[in-house]
């Protein structure tokens, strides 16, 4: 008999891993778990073992919102030829090492 | 200590590919490795302290002859020697870890039950006057914390979750609860530790267990267990069947196979 107040699977989360205190956040991939809690102890075992991480988020992939595919045309590609916005046109200083 | 880690460890690893999903089956896997790891620093320090023995108290202590042949020959013992070459009788671990994983809620109860125990046991062994010993309580500590964690979770978790989860575990604690009694009583070893300063009051240690395991079961909606006839006797060797089937499985290729590498 199905049973519909239980889901049978457990939802899907994206986990994101931060490398070193500093750095950002980084998308590490996606894993199954029950609550938070446990994704993100499962996030700790999956993709943390080999010291990839100091820190972890996990959301649920469901409250992820993603641009359309099919729009990437209209939302990208007006970039391509504004090079001007590029930080390229400038004249730097010579004291200025890292840019 | 070192045996109740490797057969707990091994016991865990029983799951590998077995695991309920992908990511449990890597969290126990983990957990093994912890529990291997911890093994591997006391039986490295068991074997040098062993050594240093005098030949009639090497004897006595133990009695394997796969052991005592490599003894007889003056030969050093390494911990893989205490692993692999000593019997069941020998071997020194609580009945609880050597208890058959079952099902999901059989090992979660058993976790839980020796992390609570190992979290208190550890803690304790910092305040020990071996260095060594304080060491490896230093770097285990943070491993057992973590174990802790996992196991009074998923025991949160199927108690109170569906009433088929709620019923596995609570049946599982309540068959478990008989195996618990004997983290508490001393053995021979422990009073001497004790009186060395380098063990613990393992006794003493008992109030806080059960304060920390009755405040997971009671948030995990389940009933603690009542007071029940107590087993004991792995700390002297003498053990459930189980623990034959599981050294047979452990040591079969350095039986077979003697000092083969890989």
């Amino acid at each position: 008999m199905e049973n519909k107040t239980t889901k049978q699977e457990w939802p899907l989360w994206e986990v994101f891993i931060r490398s070193k205190a500093g750095l950002d956040h980084k998308h590490a991939g996606s894993l199954h778990a029950a609550d938070a809690q446990m994704a993100i102890e499962n996030a700790r075992d999956v993709y943390t073992r080999r010291m990839e991480g100091v820190s972890i988020w996990v959301v649920e992939s469901n409250y992820i919102h993603t641009s359309e595919p099919d729009q990437s045309a209209a939302l990208f590609e007006p970039a391509n030829d504004k090079i001007y916005r590029h930080p390229t046109f400038y004249d730097l200083p010579d004291e200025l090492k890292h840019m | 200590m070192a045996d109740n880690a490797l057969i707990i460890g091994h016991r865990l690893s029983e799951w590998c590919g077995h695991g309920p999903i992908l990511e449990q089956d890597i969290a126990l896997t983990n957990m093994s490795l912890d529990h291997l790891g911890q093994a591997r620093s006391l039986y490295q320090y068991a074997a040098d302290l062993y050594n240093t023995l005098p030949a009639e108290q090497k004897n006595i202590l133990f009695t394997s002859t796969a052991l005592q042949t490599k003894v007889s020959a003056a030969q050093a013992l390494q911990e893989d020697d205490l692993a692999f070459l000593r019997d069941a009788w020998d071997f020194k671990n609580v009945l609880l870890v050597e208890q058959p994983n079952k099902d999901w809620a059989y090992t979660i109860a058993r976790s839980f039950f020796y992390d609570a125990f190992n979290y208190l046991y550890y803690t304790a062994l910092l305040k020990s006057n071996d260095a060594t010993i304080v060491a490896i309580a230093q770097k285990s500590l943070k491993e057992v914390t973590y174990h802790l964690r996992w196991s009074s979770e998923w025991v949160i978790r199927l108690g109170d979750g569906t009433s088929q989860s709620h019923d596995k575990i609570q049946q599982a604690i309540n068959d478990l609860w008989a195996f618990t009694g004997e983290l508490f009583i001393p053995s021979a070893a422990d009073e001497m530790a004790l009186a060395d300063g380098y063990g613990v009051a393992i006794d003493d240690l008992k109030t806080a267990w059960l304060k920390k395991v009755n405040a997971i079961i009671t948030e995990a909606t389940l009933q603690v267990p009542h007071a029940t006839w107590m087993q004991q006797g792995g700390k002297v060797g003498t053990h459930s069947e189980h623990l034959g089937y599981v050294l047979a499985e452990l040591q079969f290729m350095q039986r077979a196979y003697p000092n083969m590498q890989w």
